[in-house]
């Protein structure tokens, strides 16, 4: 039985779904929203990786590239976090509550 | 066989695990499964032969986003109970749409690239992991590096601009008062008759 390509894919394709999932069930909590996308870009990143070490052979192609995105990705996600987080806390300081419903100071 | 049933495992760890962070009801424990999907993500990874990524998966996410998210959790002191409620209401259209995008991404994604289209793993026995990514991160990405630095101070700036706030009441260290200070400003020479005490 040789684990491919496909296997991988499939792993990173259900994560993205139970982000996506997350997203849609937990409408209310920022901080699992956050987290779900935080799965979503790992299961991003899963499909980088499983690209950059298992397709080789396109010339002129340095396949580490894929893992070198990953690495961006990674680097984006933990930005992306840290200040998601810090809004959140000052979003909390000034409302007393983080429910995603009464964010509609914009009333967009 | 031993990749596979490593693969397997290390897949349903990280499937169960990830379903688990949205349906948990406590988002502490939301936070202890998406540290358990890392981990498990971080495994598939040396599967694949990334090792480098994997350790910075480890580092980056279950050292600081998830000791991060811990933190907010924790800190902000939020009726989670409450904020649970139409968990059940939103399930059937988000099941809906998740086994949607799963059929659709299974099928049109990853079933092309079983059989005819399935490549080999890249042989990189000349060469270890991580010397492939840092000869090609400093060489071709070099700028893009500097970028995701530049990024990263970016954040950091912002969410202690986001947060610093100004308490009333609160005696602080001014330096520049402390800095203009002079010495006729603090210190004052008394010349005291022996035996007469300064007051």
């Amino acid at each position: 039985m040789v684990i491919g390509l496909h296997h991988y894919l499939i792993v990173a394709a259900i994560l993205f779904t139970i982000g996506v999932f997350g997203i849609f069930v937990n409408r209310k909590n920022v901080i699992i929203i956050l987290m779900c996308v935080e799965l979503i870009l790992l299961a991003v990143n899963i499909n980088f990786v499983a690209f950059s070490t298992h397709m080789a052979d396109a010339a002129g192609n340095e396949p580490i590239a894929g893992q070198i995105f990953a690495l961006f990705i990674l680097t984006v996600a933990a930005a992306e976090a840290a200040v998601g987080l810090a809004i959140l806390v000052v979003y909390f300081r000034n409302r007393g509550n983080i429910a995603v419903e009464d964010i509609d100071l914009m009333k967009g | 066989m031993l990749v596979a049933i490593s693969f397997y495992l290390l897949a349903f760890v990280a499937i169960a695990a990830a379903f688990m962070v949205v349906a948990a009801r406590n988002p502490v424990h939301s936070v202890m499964w998406l540290i358990l999907t890392f981990f498990s993500a971080a495994g598939l990874f040396i599967l694949m032969g990334a090792e480098f990524l994997a350790l910075l998966l480890v580092m980056v996410y279950v050292g600081a986003v998830a000791v991060l998210f811990l933190f907010v959790v924790m800190m902000l002191d939020v009726d989670f109970v409450e904020l649970k409620q139409g968990f059940l209401s939103y399930l059937p259209i988000g099941g809906l749409v998740a086994i949607i995008l799963l059929v659709e991404m299974i099928l049109v994604g990853a079933t092309y690239f079983t059989g005819a289209n399935a490549k080999t793993v890249v042989d990189r026995s000349d060469e270890s992991n991580i010397e492939a990514f840092g000869r090609v991160l400093y060489t071709d990405y070099a700028g893009v590096f500097e970028a995701a630095g530049f990024v990263l101070l970016v954040a950091m700036i912002g969410a202690i601009v986001l947060t610093l706030r100004d308490r009333e009441g609160v005696r602080k260290q001014n330096a520049m008062d402390q800095m203009a200070r002079t010495r006729e400003d603090g210190v004052e020479l008394v010349d005291i008759e022996p035996g007469q005490g300064v007051g």
